[in-house]
């Protein structure tokens, strides 16, 4: 696969190693804002431009940055980033910066951004670091959306807040689907597809997995996801 | 697995008197979704079909018996096909599963459609359970409750049917008996000390015939694969469902929660199994 290395790092971001349903990382905001398929494009798109800056920030200051205290010098950045989305959203969109609520700030602890500055913009230059954000950032976004559309649609009947369909004697949406136990279901569900239909990815063992982010190392991550 | 549907046999057939052609309707509809559901599965997995084998009829058969008579027809379609394809065949079919198919369907339906779920009517009057009629505060007949000319869920009124269910499948020995034992004694005895009405024969007896504890205790206590492998570890199952049930129901919000108490006890079988001497006498 001759591509270029900068499509190839957002591509990879996209397919091979997804956040979402490859390395599953970042389940906690996935699963609580993924009720809608707008409220998950407004968490995927907010988290993109986070990542983006972030790793390119923190890609700039790699040198500079003394190993010892890293991980507190990537949480003040973004952190910083994070302070400047939540204010935006709240001057601009204030009708999803309230449905998304506390899930804003908790950018700042979301595996994705620091797993990807510890596994990728600590080691690589700026654009590169740019281009894997982009790329995850755009993963993160497809899978939320995607988890969104069919939550709507299964538990409230919607889809993009459109009414498709009523309760009716003949079906009705199935509330579950659009609680907690919905979103464990509908990710496990699609995670399951995409290792049934061996999508080429970090963890279906294709070649091409030199590069296997924050799944290879948990011991030094200090992202606590697990 | 015959032997199931020759113990459910007396349920379904009471189930038919009480509630007419609703109950027939629910308990044909559950039943073909989950056959369906395996079949359309295993072939289009190119699996060997071994829907002839009846776990999905019984499977079906179990779920439409611990539904309301009233609910529209998809409750009970949408219930057979998520016990079917998520609770046992995603996790490698019948054999592997780890919870009661039934139960979690149900479980899974009473969030979705709480409404109907506890709706309760015989010949389209909806009227409250024995169980309600306690948690008020009133005494209902011990009698009915027995015969089974009360309300509630298709399958769990008449205590006499799932008795002689139960009493085929020890004669047979396609039951535990150990782990049913003990979850009626320490049911009784826990409903006896913290009931708060002591042990009054009434209220012990109306605890047990309603809802669906007498049915969990023949069919679901009882099942020969979701059960630890040892003698005391199926006291030691018996006694923790006997206690998460007198808890739901004593301190518990809705009137009925038997199946929450089987489904969290089924998730700990696995740890009993592993934590008690004496195990893997037999294959998984």
């Amino acid at each position: 696969m001759k591509m270029n290395k900068h499509l190839d790092a957002i591509y990879n971001g996209i397919v091979r190693e997804n956040p979402t349903f490859v390395l599953m990382l970042g389940m906690c905001p996935t699963l609580a804002v993924s009720t809608t398929a707008i409220n998950g494009a407004g968490m995927g798109i907010s988290t993109t431009v986070v990542l983006i800056l972030s790793n390119m920030l923190i890609a700039a200051l790699r040198k500079i940055i003394p190993d010892g205290v890293r991980m507190p010098a990537y949480i003040v950045v973004v952190a910083t980033f994070v302070t400047l989305v939540d204010f935006i959203m709240e001057a601009y969109t204030g009708a999803l910066y309230d449905a998304l609520g506390i899930y804003i700030p908790l950018i700042v602890v979301n595996c994705i951004i620091l797993g990807r500055a510890e596994a990728y913009a600590s080691k690589n230059t700026v654009s590169m670091s740019a281009c894997d954000g982009l790329g995850m950032g755009i993963g993160f976004t497809v899978a939320l959306v995607v988890i969104g559309l069919i939550r709507e649609f299964l538990g409230a009947g919607t889809v993009f807040g459109i009414q498709v369909y009523e309760a009716s004697s003949v079906f009705e949406p199935i509330a579950i689907i659009t609680r907690a136990p919905g979103a464990f279901l509908v990710l496990a569900m699609l995670a399951a597809l995409q290792n049934k239909f061996k999508m080429k990815s970090a963890t279906n063992g294709l070649n091409g997995t030199e590069e296997k982010g924050c799944a290879s190392d948990c011991e030094s991550c200090g992202g606590g996801c697990q | 697995m015959l032997d199931m549907e020759i113990a459910l046999l007396p349920a379904v057939l009471f189930a038919a008197y009480q509630f007419g052609m609703d109950a027939i309707k629910v308990m044909i509809a559950s039943v073909l979704a989950s056959v369906l559901t395996e079949w359309i599965y295993e072939v289009c997995l190119k699996k060997k079909a071994r829907i002839a084998n009846g776990t999905a009829v019984v499977t079906g058969l179990l779920l439409g018996l611990t539904l309301p008579a009233g609910v529209n027809l998809y409750v009970p379609i949408v219930g057979g096909i998520f016990a079917t394809l998520v609770v046992v065949l995603l996790y490698g079919g019948y054999g592997q599963h780890f919870m009661v198919p039934a139960l979690v369907s149900r479980c899974f339906l009473l969030i979705s459609f709480s409404s109907q779920m506890t709706t309760y009517t015989v010949d389209g009057i909806s009227s409250a359970t024995p169980l309600a009629v306690l948690q008020q505060g009133g005494t209902p007949d011990l009698m009915d409750m027995l015969i089974g000319t009360t309300n509630g869920c298709i399958g769990e009124v008449s205590a006499i049917a799932i008795l002689i269910g139960l009493a085929y499948l020890l004669i047979r020995r396609a039951a535990k008996w150990i782990t049913p034992l003990v979850y009626v004694i320490v049911f009784v005895g826990y409903l006896g000390l913290f009931g708060g009405h002591g042990f009054d024969m009434n209220y012990i007896g109306a605890q047990v015939l309603g809802g669906g504890f007498l049915f969990a205790v023949a069919f679901f206590a009882s099942d020969l694969v979701i059960n630890p492998k040892t003698a005391l570890g199926q006291v030691i199952y018996g006694v923790l469902l006997g206690l998460l049930t007198g808890l739901y129901r004593t301190l518990g919000t809705t009137t009925e929660s038997v199946s929450y108490a089987v489904i969290c006890c089924n998730l700990l079988i696995p740890l009993i199994d592993k934590f008690l001497p004496g195990k893997e006498k037999e294959a998984a």
